[in-house]
């Protein structure tokens, strides 16, 4: 008797598990069907916020019996953190418009998020809206539990008027190649038109690298992320070049080793910086700026040169019950409507398939935007793999000691981080 | 003689009827569980539950995760976190940047925790004095204590940056590294910032038993013909001794759990590592990285060694107290 009694005890512990667990059998056929009030996360950006508030209001008026509540992601040390601590809690919304692709790969082994693919239409959709970009946002399973939302194309933003101080030309500035790029820094600073030509932040956070190495090395190698096919990629010959240059940079301080506090292009400390659309916004009345694509070492014309992309997507989370309004939701947010209101907005770029065609009439208005929007067509995401944080931590270790503060030779110490993340990546 | 006889009460035991039995063992088991005095257990209970809660609780859990193959999950989900004995361990040890990170911690501790004791104790015995502007003084250095660590931390990053104020004034003698990017200097900065910006709490407990030493001591020093220092070293040393193991262990303890200085002064625990403390490196690998059971054995392996230190404090400044 008392044997039958722990049996069931344990055959209803294991269904209750298995019911309660995100993503398998009926009970997630059931929840990918089921509607209701929805809660969902917006990322704490002004811009946005304003979009997600239209973007709900519009819901809830169509929709008053599946009502959408939006508030900002809450306040922690990064969004991240707040993400996964609340996948743990088994609270998190049904949809955050702030996911990181590189926090995907975690999310996912957490048993946090929900695969599109679960929904009839759902690869078909990621696909259509984004084109063969979407590749690169596939998990490793080969399903996607990411939606790629929107990009800022990283580029070279440059202060026109210190440029013009120190004499050379901001219509088309020699910025092209390391050559190009390293002598007008020099001039730049001997000119004192900045006290440093470029100022990518020095600091040790893994995802700093994001914005100095990495896209120059998207644009050396044509297009390449930091892992593909399971190897790492960054210890090639192109990956030392980028390091070198950055490397040169340093040693001649005309990157400065020191963190600064505040916008050190906005307050004039450096004449250029490396950023996305996002930041015009920013600029906007402070810094009289142009922007060219990133540097390689021969030169790529614009139309060949690859970028990091800093996409945030959007993602549905495990503890979503009416998953078929978040899938509506999530559908409705990235529609063409929505994804033009978004570009006008932020003026942030939907990774949708040809931005400028879709939305001509904001390039002639925005002219400045249409360099992002062009530059949008190739861009490189972070790799969608697992142990990707502390993959991105061991590259920024390695390149702070040797190419910020010049303690290695860069290529041994990319070769060192090669070594030890390729073992990463073959951690499950 | 007041020997009783052994044989009188017996008669009376066996006639007591079994409720009251049950009282009295029940009287017995709730006396030794809850003292002679039961209220004063249920004065002490709600913190005892807080600390069960807040503290002992993520403790034992923290050293079952660092034995296993431990990751968070949503609720829900069937994953296998296997028994992985000593694994973790050998993991966190055999890694350069957490052995960096204990060395760094106990850089800081040997500057931190005497220069704290003894700036606090002389500034305490300083403001204990009849000065002039004596709260002005008290208040100026309680201030950057409780003011926010972000807000403390922009000044400093002034100060101390390759064109601050502390540079300017140094001028050719300047460090080149500049302080906070220097791999020498950048812990020793870290330790003398949060000396200055924890100095105010301490010295508060100093100047509270400054006021529990009698000034008949320092009267009879002085017929004894001690002066300043002397009554200095052999009456209010003495006298605050205990103040001054709290003070020790107190500064122990924070500076172990170091984290936000190394994560906003120094970018992060830069350059290269140099400032990163364990806290911080438990925050990357547990955190960020997705890896409590790594952070989890980082963690346990360092409140074993501020435990070891703070025995080894306990026996060289406390001894008889």
């Amino acid at each position: 008797m008392k044997r039958k009694i722990t049996a069931a005890a344990l055959a209803l512990a294991l269904a209750g598990a298995a019911a309660a667990c995100g993503d398998g059998g009926g009970d997630a056929d059931a929840a990918a069907q089921a509607r209701g009030a929805i809660t969902v996360w917006l990322s704490n950006n002004k811009e946005e916020v304003a979009w997600g508030k239209q973007m709900v209001a519009a819901w809830n008026s169509a929709h008053p019996d599946q009502k959408v509540t939006a508030q900002e992601i809450p306040t922690g040390k990064s969004s991240e953190e707040v993400i996964g601590a609340a996948i743990t809690a088994g609270n998190a919304p049904c949809l955050i418009f702030n996911t990181s692709p590189a926090s995907v790969s975690q999310f996912q082994k957490q048993g946090g998020l929900v695969a599109l693919d679960s929904f009839s239409d759902g690869k078909q959709y990621v696909e259509d809206r984004t084109g063969k970009t979407a590749e690169q946002y596939k998990s490793t399973d080969g399903k996607y539990y990411q939606l790629p939302w929107k990009d800022n194309p990283v580029m070279i933003f440059y202060n026109k008027k210190a440029f013009a101080k120190a004499g050379i030309d901001t219509a088309k500035p020699p910025l092209a190649t390391y050559d190009e790029f390293l002598a007008t820094s020099r001039k730049l600073v001997a000119a004192k038109a900045a006290k440093a030509a470029i100022y990518p932040a020095p600091s040790n956070e893994f995802y700093q690298s994001w914005f100095d190495f990495y896209p120059l090395f998207a644009a050396e190698t044509g297009g390449k992320q930091l892992v593909e096919d399971g190897k790492s990629q960054f210890a090639s010959d192109e990956g030392k070049k980028v390091a070198n240059f950055w490397r040169t940079m340093y040693a001649e301080k005309l990157a400065p080793q020191e963190k600064y506090t505040g916008d050190a292009f906005v307050d004039g400390t450096a004449a250029m910086a490396v950023v996305g659309p996002w930041a015009i916004a920013t600029y906007k009345g402070k810094v009289e700026w142009g922007a060219v694509p990133v540097p390689t070492s021969a030169g790529k014309p614009a139309s060949e040169t690859f970028t990091f992309s800093d996409a945030k997507n959007v993602a549905m989370y495990s503890a979503c019950k009416n998953r078929g309004t978040a899938w509506d939701v999530l559908k409705f947010a990235t529609s063409k409507e929505q994804d033009g209101m978004l570009l006008e907005g932020t003026g942030q770029m939907p990774l949708r398939n040809d931005v400028a065609g879709t939305y001509p009439e904001y390039f002639t208005k925005n002219p400045d935007y249409k360099s992002f929007a062009d530059q949008a067509a190739r861009t490189v995401e972070v790799p969608n793999v697992a142990n990707s944080i502390e993959i991105w931590q061991t590259f920024r270790d390695a390149y702070s000691k040797s190419v910020i503060f010049g303690q290695q030779d860069p290529g041994a110490a990319l070769d060192g981080a090669a070594q030890k993340v390729d073992q990463l990546t073959a951690q499950p | 003689m007041n020997r009783r006889p052994a044989t009188v009460p017996k008669p009376a035991r066996r006639a007591r009827p079994a409720a009251g039995r049950r009282r009295e063992a029940l009287r017995a088991v709730m006396g030794t569980v809850l003292g002679k005095q039961p209220i004063g257990s249920a004065f002490v209970a709600p913190y005892l539950v807080f600390l069960a809660a807040i503290f002992a609780y993520p403790l034992a859990f923290a050293v079952y995760m660092s034995f296993h193959d431990y990751f968070f999950t949503a609720p829900g989900a069937i994953v296998d976190r296997p028994f992985v004995g000593f694994d973790n361990y050998v993991t966190v040890l055999s890694d350069p940047a957490v052995r960096r990170s204990f060395l760094n911690v106990g850089i800081f501790l040997l500057i931190n925790v005497p220069l704290t004791v003894v700036l606090s104790l002389g500034l305490a015995n300083a403001l204990n004095a009849a000065i002039r502007w004596r709260t002005f003084f008290r208040v100026s250095y309680y201030v950057p204590y409780v003011t926010a660590s972000v807000a403390v931390v922009g000044v400093w990053l002034f100060l101390f940056n390759e064109n601050g104020l502390v540079n300017t004034v140094l001028g050719p003698l300047a460090p080149s590294p500049s302080w906070l990017v220097n791999s020498k200097l950048a812990m020793p900065t870290i330790a003398i910032y949060v000396t200055w910006k924890q100095l105010g709490f301490f010295i508060l407990l100093y100047l509270a038993a400054l006021q529990n030493v009698s000034k008949d001591l320092y009267e009879a020093a002085s017929m004894d013909g001690a002066g300043r220092i002397k009554s200095f070293w052999n009456v209010t040393v003495p006298g605050v001794r205990p103040a001054t193991i709290l003070v020790v262990l107190l500064a122990t303890v924070t500076g172990a759990n170091l984290f936000t200085e190394p994560y906003l002064l120094t970018g992060g625990g830069g350059p290269n590592g140099a400032s990163a403390s364990p806290v911080l490196v438990m925050y990357q690998k547990g955190i960020e990285q997705g890896n409590p059971d790594l952070g989890s054995a980082i963690g346990v392996l360092l409140v074993i060694g501020v435990l070891i230190l703070a025995l080894i404090e306990r026996l060289f400044v406390g001894k008889d107290d």
